[in-house]
C-alpha cells in the first residue's frame, strides 16, 4: 500500500477555516523555521487511503479473535454510540462539579458495579491500561508500607506464569522481583512458604492464572502473604472467567486492576486506548489516586485525599472508556454477567475437549476461560512449531491464539475463545485446528510457508530490529 | 441480557461434549469459601433501549457549552467529519495490539505514518506509537535519562500543575528526586535554573507554552542545561507546533506532549494519548511499542512491531517502562487528523489561534479592572486579572452557556482562545465580561 506521503501532492488541501482579517505578529525569536515535512491530500484522498488501511487490518468485528489473555470478545455497537452522546465527549474535564452532575454518577456507578463484581470497598478509573492498573495498585502497596514505616519491604513475589507486566511494573515501583515456580501449572504453596519473609510487600497473581487455571489453593496462598505482613494484588486480567462465580474479595486480595477492554467489552483500537480500572479494600482507600468521587446530600463532588499516592494521570483516566463499560454492565446485570463467565468457560472447554485427543494440553485439567496448548511433541514430530500452526490459522480467515505465553510452556499456543462465539463458530475452529494437524502430519503442507492466502507474507522481523526503519524517510 | 450466543439447546451440547450436565460443575473444583452463591447484589439484565434512555439521561445531566474558553490541557478545537468518521471504523476500532503483521498490515502502516508526522511536527528522529497521556508521556521521558549517578530531576514550576503531581507520584515509585525551578514573571527562572542543575541531574523538563500560555525561552534553556550534560525535555502543544519553533530547533533531547489537540473530543478528560519522540541516541530507552519498516517473503515492504527487546513481554522486570495497551486508535486518529489539515492547515489553525487569542486579550484589557498578568509572548492562552472574584465571572458566563476561563486565583483567570471561538463568541465573551463587573 502506499504510505500517506506518497500519496501527498503539493498544494492538495483538506482543511477550510471561516475567513478572518484579524492579525498579529509573533517575535521572530519563537517562530518555527524547520519546515513542517506533513503530507498534503484532499479529503477525498484521506478518506480512500484511511479506507484502504482498515482493509487491510484484521479485527473482532471481522472473525474469531482467540488471543488468550486478552479477552477480544465482541464490542457491542450500543456502548460506541452511547460514547459518543455529547453530553460525555463535549464536557472538559475542569467544568463545575455542577455541571458535569452525569459524569461523576458514571463514575460513582461503575465503582458500584465493579465493586460488587470483585468484592472490593473502593476504586478509581485513573489509570489508563493494564499494566498501569498494576503500577498504580503496587503503589498503593508501597505507601501502605511506607506509612506504617516499614521500610525493608521491597520484595514483590511474581509467579513464573505470569504477565511479563507484572515484574515490570513492580521494577517501576522500585520492587526487587521475586520469580516463584510454578507446580503444576499453579502456584506452589511450597516456594511460596520458602521466600516468605519480613521484607515482603506483597504477592501479584492472576486467577485463574495464565494456564487458564483457577489456582485452587488461593485461599492459603492470600493468608500465607498477610500472616508476613505482605499484601495480596489480584492482576484481573482473567477476571472474565470467574464473574458472579468467585470473587477476589473473598479470595483474600487487597488490591487489583481490571482491563475494562478486556472483560468489560470496550474495544480494543488496535492496542488501546483502554482502561485499568484499579479497586481495593477499604484499608487501602485513603492511598488511592487522586481526585475520588463522593457523594453527599445526592450531589457528588471531587475530593483529594491528603494520604494519596498522588495522581498517576491526567483527570480522571479514559472517562470515555469507562462510560463504555458501564453501558455494558448495565445491559448484562447480575444475570447476564454470570451467565457471561459461564459461558466464557464454557467456550474454552467445549474448544479443548474437541482437540485434546490430537494436540497435547499443557495442564490437562477442566481450564476456566482459556487453555493452552503445548505443541513441543508436536514440533518433534512434525518439524513445525506453534508460530507455524498460528501462521496458517490465518489462511483459514481466524486470528491466531496468543503464541509462545506463558513463558513456562514451550510452544505454547493460548486459546481465549471468549463467550461471544457461538456454537457454529467453535465447530468450524474446531474443523481448522484439526485439518491443520492432518496437514502438519502427513506434510501435505509445508506450514513453514503460511500463510499462503494472504496479501502480506511473512515479515522479515530480524533486519527491521538490526536497521530500524521508523519513519517516512529514514534508510 | 447478554452477549452470549449459544441457545439453551447448544449449551447442552456443548457441555455433554465437556462431559458434565450442568455449566456449574464446570466451577465445582473451586475452593469452598472462594465461591460466590446466588447473584451479585446488582440490577438484572436490561433491554439495549432502556440502556440506551438510561445512559442518555444520565449524558444530559452534563452540561454541554457551545462556546469554551477554558484550557488548561485540555482544548477544544473543531474536529472535522472526515476525522470522526474514518477514526469509528470498525476494523481500527475493534482489532488488538498488531502482533500478526500478515493480517495487521493497515493499522501498522497508519502507527508508522503516526510516528512520521510526530517526528514531522517535532523535528525528532523517533517516536513511539503513543503513551497513555502528556503527563505520563514525561515521566516516562523523565524515567528514560535515568542513569546511575544522575538520577536528579529538574522540573521548571511553570508546567501544568497536574503534570508535576503526576511527576511527583512516579518520583516517589522511581525512589528519585524532582527539584523545582523557581518562576520569574511567568516564566521559568534561568538563574535558578543555572544554580539547581549539577553533574547529578539527570533531565530538565519544561513546557512550551506553559501554563499561563506563555512562550519560555526554550533555546537559552536548552543552553543552560547542555551545559551540564543533563537531557533535555521539552512538553510542548501539538498545535503550536504549526507555528512555534519546534523543540529539536530548542536543542531538545525528547519531545513529548498530550496529543488530545490533535483531532480528540474533550471527553472529560480522556481518553487522549501522550506522544514521545527523541533523538536517534535515545531510541532504546523509548517505551513502549514502536512501528519499523521491514519488508515481507514476497518482497512487499510492510510493517511490524520492532525493537521489542525493550519492552515487558519480553525483559520483564529489566523493560524501559510496563506500558502494554497504549492509546492506539487515539494515535491514530491524530494522524488523521494531521492527515487532513496538512502542513499549511496546522500552520493557518496555529496562527489562528494565536491572533484570535491576542485579540480576545487586546478587547479584554480595554474593560475597566481587567488587565493582563504577564507581559510576555504567549501562545492562545493568557491569565487575565480581574476586578472581582472569577468565580462570579464564571457563574455569568454560565448564564449565558460560556464556559469561561480557568480561575487560578480568586482575581485571576487563565483564558484559553481556540480556532474554534468565532469573532462574534469573543465579543459576546467580551461583552458579559464588560456587564458581569458593571
Amino acid at each position: 500500500m502506499k504510505l500517506i506521503y506518497e500519496t501527498s501532492t503539493k498544494d492538495h488541501k483538506a482543511l477550510k477555516l471561516p475567513k478572518c482579517n484579524i492579525s498579529y505578529e509573533l517575535d521572530s525569536k519563537y517562530l518555527r523555521n524547520e519546515k513542517l515535512e506533513l503530507p498534503e491530500l484532499s479529503e477525498v484522498e484521506i478518506v480512500r487511503h484511511y479506507t484502504a488501511l482498515s482493509k487491510e487490518t484484521y479485527s473482532v468485528d471481522d472473525g474469531f479473535y482467540p488471543l488468550g489473555s486478552c479477552t477480544m470478545k465482541y464490542n457491542p455497537k450500543l456502548n460506541e454510540e452511547v460514547a459518543s452522546f455529547e453530553g460525555f465527549s463535549d464536557i472538559h474535564p475542569l467544568q463545575d462539579t455542577k455541571t458535569v452532575q452525569g459524569a461523576l454518577k458514571v463514575l460513582d456507578l461503575t465503582k458500584k458495579y465493579i465493586c460488587t463484581i470483585t468484592g472490593m470497598d473502593d476504586a478509581s478509573f485513573q489509570p489508563a491500561a493494564g499494566a498501569h492498573g498494576e503500577f498504580t495498585s503496587l503503589m498503593l502497596i508501597k505507601k501502605y508500607h511506607d506509612e506504617r514505616k516499614d521500610y525493608k519491604r521491597k520484595k514483590i513475589i511474581i509467579p513464573d506464569s505470569a504477565h511479563g507486566t507484572n515484574p515490570a511494573s513492580a521494577a517501576m515501583c522500585g520492587f526487587d522481583v521475586l520469580t516463584i515456580k510454578s507446580d503444576n501449572g499453579i502456584v506452589s504453596k511450597e516456594e511460596l512458604k520458602k521466600v516468605l519473609s519480613d521484607e515482603i510487600a506483597g504477592i501479584m497473581l492472576t486467577n485463574p492464572n495464565t494456564l487458564g487455571l483457577y489456582e485452587k489453593d488461593i485461599l492459603e496462598i492470600t493468608k500465607l502473604v498477610h500472616d508476613a505482613g505482605g499484601l495480596a494484588y489480584y492482576d484481573g486480567a482473567n477476571l472474565n472467567a470467574i464473574m458472579g462465580i468467585s470473587r477476589p474479595g473473598e479470595m483474600g486480595f487487597d488490591c487489583l486492576h481490571l482491563n475494562l477492554h478486556k472483560t468489560f467489552s470496550t474495544p480494543h483500537g488496535g492496542g488501546g486506548p483502554g482502561s485499568g480500572a484499579i479497586c481495593c479494600k477499604s484499608k487501602l482507600s485513603k492511598y488511592l489516586p487522586k481526585p475520588v468521587v463522593l457523594k453527599k446530600d445526592d450531589k457528588y463532588y471531587f475530593e483529594e485525599n491528603k494520604e494519596s499516592i498522588g495522581k498517576v494521570k491526567d483527570f480522571y483516566g479514559n472517562f470515555g472508556i469507562v462510560v463504555r463499560a458501564l453501558t455494558y454492565m448495565l445491559s448484562l446485570g447480575n444475570d447476564g454477567i454470570k451467565k457471561t463467565s459461564e459461558n466464557a468457560v464454557l467456550n474454552a472447554n467445549y474448544i479443548m475437549n474437541n482437540i485434546k485427543d490430537l494436540y497435547d494440553v499443557a495442564i490437562d485439567e477442566v481450564c476456566m476461560h482459556e487453555f493452552v496448548l503445548d505443541l513441543t511433541r508436536f514440533k518433534k514430530e512434525t518439524g513445525f512449531s506453534a508460530l507455524d500452526v498460528s501462521k496458517r490459522l490465518i489462511d483459514y480467515g481466524i486470528h491466531p491464539p496468543t503464541m509462545y505465553f506463558p513463558l513456562i510452556v514451550h510452544e505454547a499456543l493460548m486459546i481465549e475463545p471468549t463467550e461471544t462465539e457461538s456454537k457454529n463458530t467453535l465447530d468450524e475452529v474446531i474443523g481448522i485446528l484439526r485439518k491443520v494437524h492432518e496437514e502438519a502430519y502427513s506434510n501435505s503442507v509445508d506450514l513453514h510457508k503460511a500463510p499462503m492466502t494472504t496479501k502480506y507474507g511473512r515479515m522479515d522481523e530480524i533486519t527491521a530490529a538490526r536497521n530500524p526503519i521508523l519513519k517516512y524517510g529514514d534508510k | 441480557m447478554s452477549y452470549v450466543v449459544n441457545t439453551n439447546k447448544e449449551i447442552l451440547e456443548m457441555l455433554e461434549a465437556c462431559g458434565v450436565n450442568d455449566i456449574s460443575k464446570l466451577f465445582n473444583h473451586l475452593p469452598e469459601g472462594a465461591k460466590y452463591e446466588g447473584l451479585l447484589d446488582l440490577d438484572e439484565g436490561k433491554s439495549e433501549l432502556e440502556v440506551y434512555n438510561f445512559m442518555k439521561k444520565i449524558s444530559k445531566e452534563n452540561k454541554v457549552y457551545p462556546t469554551i474558553f477554558r484550557g488548561a490541557g485540555a482544548y477544544k478545537h473543531y474536529i472535522p467529519s472526515a476525522v470522526k468518521n474514518l477514526s469509528s471504523l470498525s476494523n481500527f476500532v475493534t482489532s488488538y495490539t498488531p502482533y500478526q503483521p500478515e493480517i495487521s498490515q493497515g493499522l501498522l502502516q497508519g502507527l508508522f505514518e503516526y510516528q512520521s508526522m510526530i517526528c514531522n511536527i517535532t523535528g525528532m528522529d523517533v517516536s513511539n506509537a503513543s503513551v497513555y497521556d502528556g503527563a505520563t508521556a514525561a515521566c516516562e521521558a523523565m524515567n528514560m535519562t535515568l542513569i546511575k549517578n544522575k538520577e536528579k530531576v529538574i522540573v521548571s514550576k511553570s508546567i501544568k500543575p497536574s503534570t508535576m503531581e503526576v511527576m511527583k507520584t512516579y518520583a516517589y515509585a522511581y525512589g528519585i528526586e524532582i527539584i523545582e525551578v523557581e518562576i520569574k514573571d511567568g516564566l521559568t527562572d534561568k538563574e535558578d535554573l543555572a544554580l539547581k542543575l549539577s553533574d547529578k541531574s539527570a533531565c530538565f523538563y519544561v513546557e512550551q507554552p506553559n501554563y499561563f500560555g506563555l512562550l519560555e525561552d526554550t533555546k537559552e534553556l536548552g543552553n543552560i542545561v547542555h551545559n551540564t550534560g543533563s537531557k533535555y525535555i521539552i512538553g510542548c502543544n501539538p498545535i503550536s507546533l504549526g507555528l512555534i519553533s519546534t523543540p529539536n530547533e530548542s536543542g531538545a533531547d525528547i519531545a513529548v506532549g498530550e496529543g488530545q489537540s490533535l483531532g480528540l473530543p474533550l471527553s472529560f478528560g480522556g481518553p487522549y494519548y501522550g506522544f514521545i519522540a527523541s533523538k536517534k541516541e535515545l531510541m532504546r530507552r523509548l517505551p513502549g511499542r514502536i512501528v519499523g519498516q521491514t519488508t515481507d517473503n514476497k518482497g512487499q515492504r510492510g510493517f511490524v512491531l520492532t525493537l521489542q527487546t525493550r519492552e515487558q513481554h519480553i525483559r520483564r522486570e529489566k523493560a524501559s517502562s510496563s506500558i502494554c495497551s497504549n492509546q492506539s486508535l487515539c494515535a491514530l486518529r491524530s494522524a488523521m487528523y494531521m492527515g487532513y489539515v496538512g502542513p499549511k492547515g496546522l500552520n493557518e489553525i496555529a496562527k489562528r489561534c494565536f491572533d484570535l487569542a491576542h485579540y480576545t486579550k487586546d478587547e479584554i484589557v480595554k474593560i475597566d479592572g481587567f488587565s493582563l498578568k504577564y507581559n510576555k509572548e504567549f501562545f492562545h492562552e493568557f491569565v487575565i486579572k480581574t476586578p472581582i472574584e472569577v468565580s462570579k465571572i464564571n457563574e455569568y458566563l454560565d448564564k449565558n452557556d460560556i464556559l469561561g476561563g480557568l480561575e487560578i486565583s480568586d482575581k485571576e483567570m487563565l483564558v484559553c482562545v481556540t480556532e474554534a471561538n468565532s469573532i462574534e463568541d469573543i465579543n459576546k465573551f467580551v461583552s458579559l465580561l464588560k456587564e458581569v463587573t458593571l
